[in-house]
């Protein structure tokens, strides 16, 4: 009887301790939260603030969290083709989309006969090839710019939209190899022993196994191929003339003058940013799924 | 090409051990040969024309030692190097750091920390260029909404960010660090993941709890992947363009330049490519031995949590 009542005091203390405890990491939280929330949209938002302002020249922000007249009129001018230095918006955004969507397929198709050949077909010293994968993933593609400058017009690609995709193939078909290889091992190797067993050739192997099965990594590479050429400023900045260039280079290139529209800039910005967003968000679940798997590490991940 | 680093990036972790093959099932048939030569020659074809020549062609650029002598005389030089430490530096360890941290914080399991997961990766969702512009924009001065915050919230005058050196730098850095931080706390998110409920219960039980839950527990099981994670994202700091020449724009004066940026400021605005691969080549030292490490970290796949 004596024994409970002395532990009694000391638990209930314990347990006050426990809640106090509680209560901040719960408060600490919220605030973090908060911190987090604003470090994540200041820019975003300052996007809109400029974009929404009726006024083309000025950036100026006078203390209203909220423009008080807000107008949708960057947006109608760069879709008018009124807005200045934007008349060629919907040409650029076509050529961006030109660059992104070759670069998908290139990038898809290159990729994928690639590593089924390495993963499927047992070929020979196939380490050469994944290693020729993870050296140019590991060379940022920044220094390379000046010798591709000058090979694209030892090619006859200058200032063609063929060397940008070219160029964006070139780095994003390693990441491409890897993240396929990394998938196809879930594919039970039986699957393509019967098949073989039923007479198929190599390349019924590839179209009617392998990438139907492999259809969730093929989208995470497309995605992947077809955001880095969108997102990319470097290699079109360099590689196309100004006259044919994408609409990310245009955005880079007016930001030090102070003559823009900056509310019709900003509303293309938004413009521009928006369908990588849309098509991430479309496929989360793939994203998300090969994320998982890069944390992991395949090769103990297995099949689950 | 900054935004090289993209969705998986360390997806690599894995590659290099192929599918296990059974030995005795190394033969193929001479049509499938074929096919398999066949099927890979494509990026073949790619990795010698755009990777295996330029390369060669940048070696071959920047081999006259008197480039070197240049460099060392041009004035914006060395600081150039100062800045590309401080950039790197500081924008792969506090990033990574601080993802570290997050990567904890998006583990609790509440309604509201879930969906501000999904705003906290919009940078990394959003182009390079134009979140860099915007950031551009919001640090113009007493135009920019972060000096008219100030002023409205604190009645601060806020610094002409991009008239100082350290300013402009660190306005770079904050930048990089916004841009790239979700990514690299997503990936650290999905490394946490797979360490077992089991093994905190069993820490918890010899009294590991909160901090020291993290530094005996949770931060050895992650500490691999972590650091293959900073590896790689200091090859990626080192070639970022995007962020300095459209932040600061190297400004004022060329004194926030990188290595990357001064390579390209070199090459493009005043014609001499030698240089501006010379200037790049001097990375080497650094860059070299990381990928060295990276590779067989890679390809033998200790990147196991």
């Amino acid at each position: 009887m004596s024994v409970a009542l002395d532990l009694a005091q000391p638990m209930r203390l314990a347990r006050r301790r426990y809640r106090l405890r509680r209560v901040l990491t719960e408060a600490g939280s919220v605030m973090l939260g908060g911190v987090l929330l604003i470090w994540s949209l200041m820019p975003v938002y300052n996007m809109l603030l400029v974009a929404l302002d009726p006024e083309e020249g000025e950036i100026e922000f006078d203390g209203n969290l909220w423009p008080p007249e807000p107008s949708f009129e960057g947006f109608r001018a760069v879709m008018t083709r009124e807005a200045r230095y934007l008349e060629d918006f919907w040409h650029q955004f076509g050529n961006s989309l030109y660059i992104g969507l070759l670069t998908m397929l290139l990038t898809v198709l290159i990729g994928s006969l690639a590593s089924f050949a390495v993963s499927r077909m047992r070929l020979g010293k196939s380490s050469l090839l994944t290693n020729a994968a993870l050296l140019t993933y590991a060379i940022p593609a920044s220094f390379l710019i000046v010798p591709h400058y000058h090979i694209m017009h030892l090619y006859g690609l200058s200032d063609n939209l063929w060397a940008v995709i070219a160029a964006q193939v070139t780095f994003a078909s390693p990441f491409a190899i890897l993240i396929l290889q990394l998938y196809a091992r879930l594919i039970p190797s039986e699957l393509d022993d019967a098949a073989r067993v039923d007479g198929a050739s190599a390349v019924q192997l590839y179209l009617r196994i392998y990438l139907p099965l492999m259809t969730p990594a093929l989208a995470v590479v497309a995605v992947y191929a077809l955001v880095l050429a969108w997102n990319d400023y470097l290699y079109p900045s360099v590689l196309l003339p100004a006259r044919n260039t994408t609409l990310s280079v245009t955005q880079g290139q007016l930001f030090a003058d102070v003559d823009a529209p900056w509310n019709a800039m900003m509303a293309a910005a938004i413009l521009y940013v928006l369908p990588p967003i849309a098509v991430l968000f479309a496929l989360r679940r793939c994203v998300a799924a090969s994320l998982t798997m890069a944390g992991v590490d395949g090769g103990r991940s297995g099949p689950t | 090409m900054s935004s090289t680093q993209q969705v998986l990036a360390v997806a690599p972790s894995a590659s290099g051990k192929g599918p296990r093959r059974p030995p005795g099932h190394r033969h193929l048939r001479s049509s499938d040969y074929r096919w398999a030569i066949a099927f890979v020659v494509p990026y073949a074809a790619v990795f010698f024309i755009f990777v295996v020549y330029p390369l060669g062609y940048a070696l071959w650029m920047a081999s006259k030692p008197s480039l070197y002598a240049d460099l060392i005389a041009d004035p914006l030089y060395l600081p150039t190097i100062v800045n590309t430490l401080l950039f790197v530096g500081l924008g792969v360890n506090v990033k990574m750091f601080l993802a570290l941290l997050l990567s904890g914080f998006f583990m609790r399991r509440r309604w509201w920390i879930r969906a501000l997961l999904v705003i906290y990766i919009l940078p990394w969702l959003i182009a390079a260029a134009q979140a860099c512009v915007s950031f551009h924009w919001m640090l113009i001065g007493e135009q920019g909404l972060v000096d008219g915050l100030l002023s409205a919230l604190f009645d601060i005058n806020g610094p002409i960010w991009f008239n100082d050196r350290w300013l402009g730098l660190g306005s770079n850095i904050v930048a990089y660090t916004w841009k790239w931080m979700p990514f690299w706390t997503l990936i650290l998110l999905a490394g946490r993941m797979t360490i077992s409920r089991d093994i905190y219960d069993a820490a918890e039980v010899d009294g590991a709890i909160g901090v020291r839950r993290f530094v005996h527990v949770t931060f050895p099981l992650l500490a691999n992947l972590y650091f293959v994670c900073t590896l790689l994202s200091t090859l990626w700091t080192l070639g970022d363009f995007t962020t300095v020449y459209l932040v600061s724009g190297g400004g004022p004066g060329f004194s926030t330049e990188v290595l990357a940026t001064l390579g390209f400021h070199y090459a493009f605005d005043l014609a001499k490519p030698a240089l501006g691969v010379a200037a790049v080549m001097s990375t080497l030292p650094v860059l070299i031995p990381i990928v060295i490490v990276l590779m067989r970290k890679l390809q033998t796949s200790e990147v196991q949590l």
